[in-house]
């Protein structure tokens, strides 16, 4: 990919044309893209505008931050509370598990057929969301599921008189995690292949025991492509609304449902709110992606 | 190293229990249906569901559309960015991640308020403007994931040498990538339209918000008001996920013979 964008600076160095005779190509050069950037504004950045706009007008559309003030209001404060809390621990907790079972894949010693079993099922199960999902996880641990039951029957634990509930912060977290886990497992699989052997090996000559390695070549290095899949894991989760909405209807107030509401029957009774929200939560996952970006040069750095 | 592997199976297996028991007990419930003794009814039932076939129809034609309109979209670009404007590489690549940043929510919500039959663009004023309008929000959705295998597949040819030979032999714009570089690259195409597939078939707040008879709101009624055809549902569309996913697995060991020929 390098070597053949270099020959094309090279070449394109070569034969310069005159600037006259370039800025009559211009035109034709760029025809070859206008469809995608045609697409690209018409689509996604002109309908997010207006949304972004919106939020900071009033009905009349005069300039306001009424709206954004409005969000800080107890009910929407605590929709995006609870969202955050979902997708901080559904990011964490599958981005820590994804990354034990990636190492147990690659440097764990298992037979190789277990590697790429995984990796094919990882594909799968982090495409695996929304109604489908939700219901599984009904009928694993929902009053009637299977575990509820079977936890009940054989060793007399009641998991609902305990407090569980299905449709709650934790149920979601835990339903969130089945696509998480091995989404984290699909992005860090070529990180950690990424390790080269001589790493390990120039630690062990240079006398470092296998804890050393670990503390100051393994986790230093993977550190970046870790957080930044953790941040991406959390913009998936937070923008994620068929499952919750499968799985809870209206009673587990998050964002992405309160939103949803709000769009199909204005129930905050502003229309302009409805953006403020829209707004709030490309800010959340827009600020998550940039530290992704940020992170994700960093880790480049040493995976190539 | 010995204990290394005991931990290294001990997480293994953990995780398989975590994802498999879902799966045990949404199968078991399926086949629940019939008192008493365990059967494909619930199965038969949702198959048989004239509403299950028309849904289940109208978003498998979606997304043939969204793979047509993000072909279309994405070929000529990544080519046109790989041969002649490379320059533009991270400005197109930021753009085709913008759909990771947006939720899909919002960006619904926004064609829903810029789009609507009041407006100078009324694609929600009809039936056939919205079905428009919902492949354009899939193939939006999409993006990331088409762009990038289209990429990886131009990566691993000479897009200028066969470019060059093209012109050569007299051909034109259009000729040169329906024939030359699309057929290259048709390895990876395929795997980027099957994870489109993937997600396109079961996808419900788009279709849900935009009013669509699609497969993802009919499974969503089903969930609110029925017990053991869902459970079906789940498996049906796990399986299909699976297919998607396996045939993306086949397609890849076929990629590197047929599309990187160094000679």
């Amino acid at each position: 990919m390098t070597d053949l964008s270099l020959s094309n600076k090279a070449i394109a160095g070569n034969t310069a044309p005159p600037a006259e005779a370039r800025s009559l190509r211009l035109p034709t050069q760029w025809l070859g893209v206008t469809p995608f950037f045609v697409f690209a504004v018409m689509f996604l950045i002109l309908p997010t505008l207006y949304l972004m706009l919106g939020a900071f007008q009033n009905e009349a559309g005069e300039f306001t931050f009424a709206n954004i003030v409005a969000l800080f209001s107890a009910n929407i404060v605590a929709a995006y509370w609870i969202s955050i809390k979902v997708s901080l621990a559904s990011s964490l907790i599958g981005a820590f598990a994804g990354l034990a079972i990636a190492i147990a894949i690659v440097r764990g010693g298992l037979p190789n057929w277990i590697r790429s079993a995984t990796l094919t099922f990882s594909g799968v199960a982090s495409n695996f969301a929304g109604v489908p999902l939700a219901f599984a996880f009904i009928a694993t641990l929902g009053r009637l599921g299977l575990v509820t039951v079977l936890l009940n029957t054989l060793v007399g634990l009641n998991l609902y008189a305990h407090g569980f509930n299905l449709l709650s912060f934790w149920g979601l977290t835990i339903t969130y995690v089945y696509f998480q886990i091995p989404l984290m497992v699909v992005i860090i699989v070529p990180a950690i292949d990424g390790l080269k052997r001589e790493w390990g090996e120039a630690a062990a000559t240079l006398g470092a025991t296998q804890a050393q390695y670990w503390r100051m070549v393994v986790i230093p290095v993977l550190w970046p492509s870790f957080l930044g899949t953790v941040i991406l894991l959390f913009a998936n989760a937070f923008g994620a609304i068929a499952t919750a909405y499968a799985l809870t209807g209206s009673s587990l107030n998050i964002v992405p449902i309160l939103l949803y509401a709000q769009i199909r029957g204005d129930v905050l009774h502003n229309a302009h709110l409805g953006y403020a929200i829209a707004f709030g939560m490309i800010f959340i996952t827009g600020l998550a992606n940039i530290f992704y970006i940020w992170f994700r040069t960093r880790s480049e750095r040493w995976l190539k | 190293m010995k204990s290394g592997r005991f931990w290294a199976w001990f997480v293994f297996l953990l995780g398989a229990a975590y994802f498999f028991i879902p799966l045990i007990a949404t199968i078991e419930f399926s086949l629940r249906m019939r008192r008493g003794v365990y059967s494909f009814d619930a199965y038969k039932v949702v198959l048989g569901d004239s509403q299950f076939q028309a849904t289940f129809m109208f978003s498998v034609i979606v997304a043939v559309f969204t793979i047509l309109l993000g072909v279309l979209i994405v070929v000529p670009t990544a080519y046109w960015i790989r041969l002649r404007l490379p320059q533009l590489r991270p400005i197109v690549e930021f753009v085709t991640l913008l759909p990771l940043v947006i939720p899909a929510i919002v960006i619904v919500f926004g064609y829903i308020r810029m789009y609507g039959s009041n407006s100078p663009l009324p694609f929600l004023g009809s039936n056939l403007g919205a079905n428009a309008l919902l492949v354009i929000g899939y193939a939006a959705l999409a993006l990331p994931y088409m762009y990038r295998a289209v990429d990886t597949g131009l990566r691993t040819i000479d897009v200028r040498t066969l470019t060059e030979a093209a012109q050569i032999l007299g051909a034109g714009w259009g000729t040169i990538i329906a024939r030359v570089i699309l057929p290259n690259v048709l390895i990876a195409v395929l795997s980027g339209a099957f994870l489109t597939f993937a997600i396109v078939i079961g996808e419900f707040t788009m279709a849900s918000l935009l009013n669509r008879p699609a497969f993802g709101p009919y499974l969503q009624n089903l969930v609110a008001n029925r017990a053991y055809e869902p459970a079906a549902l789940s498996i049906i569309a796990f399986i299909i996920t699976w297919g998607c996913m396996s045939l993306i697995q086949i397609l890849s060991r076929f990629a590197p013979k047929s599309a990187n020929r160094p000679n």
